[in-house]
């Protein structure tokens, strides 16, 4: 950096970031401070709740104790743990393939996951409504799976293929010739300089179908399959009078807290130097 | 321990690109062997078809005797150093070391041993512990060498090894390699695109040309005789300079001088009179003041356009008029090789230092008729016959007939 700059340029990064991270977490330090809140401070418009509770998460009516939300939060969990699970072993196949491979059609993949990727969901609905049900798909944990699944294959395709071509695949020549089966090769060398590449995809995958917010809506209607994102939506309050938005913010924390452990948990080996000193350098 | 055998080993890649024709030549046993050439010929997939990386199209390859065409890399034990290193980025330096030695479920104490006595010849004993990523270049070579000296293997194999390093890291590399082969006396194949690296360094050496052998015989026997134009442009620097001549009888015209071949040159040429190539090697011309006996070849006078004075070596470049065009055809044909523009060829002469030629002013040279070398300007083929007699000049060992097929193409 030039030096004589510095004190300006520096004052300029540091505004900024202050304002990126205001801008983004103003809206989440309200909505815990919202669920934290007694149903009569909710409006009173004060960004620190005075008297701080858990009504609204353990409380008689608190969101662990409704009806539907313990099942809501379960089906969430599963439906996108299996729907990124599939989605990245299936992308991790598909990007091997594309970075290692020389097959006619290798560019129509590329493209076609891409279109795949900016086709507007919102638009197969209707259609995926009625195919659901008479496939005796709607309202189960698959009726979901699949599309989500469908929808963020490509996002993985794209991020897997990206990764994995800046492996050097010199390495799994080198571990062949040092003896390895392709199988150990695979193992103790590729794989764990893969890693950081499959933990990002899966998080991206995991995140959309943990957000998702429109299938998840259209294409169930009970506890059965419903998930956290659509459950929200048909809180109640014990009045047609009462807005229940403690809860509804209660709620809200509870999904956003699993996406922040697990960035959390993983960054270090998202961030951690790829493959620092393979080659040359 | 072993010697390799290849047989018509032919590489035709999937797009029905014949990489490498018909490679037919003996590796020995504890030998260093060269393969170099230009970019792109063939030289990488070679060393894949011995280690096993690539599959072999048709022929065969005999390692110790057996044939191995389909025997898989880890089951050849070979060891390959790659020009990207190919160290394992997770692992710490010993672990990299260690990797080959574990797959065979060596026991801990020689691991151990092994690796710490690698670790001492390539001066690595420091950095054990370390990661790959904070080590310079150098360290990184020789930790690839070291990864292949613990597994004691039956041939090491090298893809440019050095070319990734700075010029005098790459120096020093190169004695240290030399050095660590001769004292394990293990089979080598070693692969560069660099003349004066596989002139030092090997044993013998084979020269390759668009997947083609063009050549094999130790570094004295290719600069002496080379079978044809592309190994006499290749081999050597400064490169031989090739200049149009015609052949009348014993009598040589070059666009410089009239010269007369030896009588025994001229018996062994075993092509007609008429349009030649004519090779001259810098050391084959002299400043004529300084020759006390100029039977042998023939004076001559031109001006001298540039004059390099290296201490221990003196260059003279001077023109010569040629047919405009005339050996276009054929230097794009050599590929490596400099035959001059339109205005003539550029001509470099090695003189005596005591000589007193001056930039800009005439000078009387005496070129060495014996050791002109003389080519077919059709193909390329070198037109004295090399037998034995020239090769024993130098005291180099007779050479299999296997050996040179392939020559000439
Ligand atoms: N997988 C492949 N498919 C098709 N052609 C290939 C393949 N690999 C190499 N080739 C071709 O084979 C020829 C020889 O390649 P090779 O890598 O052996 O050259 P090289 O002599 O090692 O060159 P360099 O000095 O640049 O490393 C080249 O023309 C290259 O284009
Ligand atoms: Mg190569």
């Amino acid at each position: 950096m030039d030096h004589k700059r510095a004190p300006l340029n520096r004052f300029l990064w540091v505004l900024g970031t202050i304002v990126v991270v205001l801008y983004a977490l103003v809206p989440v330090a309200w909505l815990v401070s919202l669920s934290l809140k007694p149903a009569d401070e909710l409006s009173n418009g004060k960004f620190l709740p005075r008297s701080p509770t858990l009504d609204n998460y353990t409380g008689a009516k608190g969101v662990f104790n409704d009806p539907q939300f313990p099942s809501a939060l379960r089906n969430s969990v599963g439906i996108a743990l299996i729907a990124t699970v599939l989605a990245v072993t299936l992308a991790m196949f598909a990007a091997y393939a594309i970075v290692r491979l020389d097959f006619p059609g290798k560019q129509f993949v590329l493209g076609g996951a891409l279109a795949i990727a900016m086709f507007p969901p919102v638009s197969i609905i209707g259609p995926l409504f009625n195919m659901w049900r008479s496939l005796r798909l709607f309202d189960t944990w698959p009726g979901l799976i699949i599309p989500y699944m469908t929808f963020t294959l490509p996002l993985a395709i794209w991020t897997l293929s990206a990764f994995f071509r800046e492996i050097p695949w010199d390495l799994d020549k080198a571990a062949r010739v040092d003896g390895a089966t392709p199988f150990q090769a695979f193992r103790r060398i590729i794989a764990p300089l893969a890693a950081p590449g499959v933990f990002t995809s899966a998080i991206l995958v995991f995140i959309f179908a943990w957000n998702d917010f429109l299938f998840a809506t259209s294409l169930t209607s009970t506890n059965r399959a419903r998930t956290v994102p659509a459950a929200i939506a048909f809180f109640t309050g014990s009045s047609q009078f009462d807005f229940p938005a403690g809860q509804i913010a209660a709620g809200s924390v509870v999904v956003t807290i699993p996406i922040i452990l697990m960035v959390l948990v993983f960054q270090r080996r998202i961030v951690a130097g790829l493959t620092s000193g393979a080659v040359k350098g | 321990m072993a010697e390799i055998v290849l047989d018509k080993v032919t590489k035709k890649y999937g797009d029905g690109f014949e990489a490498v024709k018909e490679a037919d030549f003996t590796i020995r046993d504890g030998e260093f062997f060269i393969l170099v050439g230009p970019s792109g010929c063939g030289k990488s997939t070679l060393l894949n078809m011995i280690v096993g990386l690539e599959d072999i199209t048709s022929g065969e390859l005999r390692v110790g005797g057996k044939v191995v065409n389909d025997v898989d890399p880890k089951d050849r034990n070979m060891a390959m150093v790659f020009q990207s290193y190919a160290i394992y980025p997770h692992l710490t330096v010993r672990e990299n070391m260690e990797f080959p030695l574990k797959l065979r479920r060596m026991d801990k104490a020689e691991i151990d041993r092994r690796v710490d006595e690698a670790a001492r010849i390539l001066e690595l004993t420091e950095h054990l512990d370390r990661k790959p990523g904070n080590l310079s270049g150098g360290q990184r070579q020789r930790v690839a060498m070291g990864r292949a000296v613990v597994r004691e293997p039956s041939a090491f194999l090298m893809d440019e090894p050095l070319s990734n390093l700075d010029a005098k890291l790459r120096v020093q590399m190169r004695t240290a390699i030399s050095r660590i082969q001769q004292r394990l006396g293990t089979t080598t194949v070693y692969v560069t695109h660099d003349q004066v690296e596989a002139m030092t360094l090997g044993d013998r050496v084979a020269v390759l040309r668009r997947g083609e052998v063009q050549q094999v015989g130790t570094p004295r026997e290719l600069y002496n005789t080379p079978r044809n134009l592309f190994v006499a442009g290749f081999i050597g620097s400064p490169a031989m300079n090739l200049l149009p001549g015609e052949l009348d009888g014993r009598n040589l015209r070059l666009p410089m001088v009239e010269l007369e071949l030896p009588e025994d040159v001229a018996e062994r040429l075993d092509g007609r009179p008429g349009r030649v190539i004519a090779g001259i090697r810098p050391e084959d011309f002299e400043d004529a003041t300084l020759v006390e006996d100029r039977s042998g070849g023939a004076t001559f006078t031109t001006k001298v356009d540039v004059l390099e004075w290296l201490g221990s070596e003196l260059y003279a470049h001077f023109a010569v008029e040629q047919g405009a065009g005339e050996l276009a055809d054929l230097a794009e044909d050599l590929e490596t090789v400099e035959l001059g523009g339109d205005e003539g060829a550029q001509v470099v002469a090695r003189l005596d230092v005591r000589s007193d030629a001056r930039e800009g002013r005439d000078a009387e040279l005496w070129v060495n008729a014996r050791a002109i070398h003389l080519f077919d300007p059709d193909d390329g083929r070198a037109l004295v016959r090399h037998d034995e007699s020239i090769d024993l000049r130098h005291g180099d060992e007779a050479r299999s007939p296997r050996e040179v097929a392939g020559a000439g193409g």
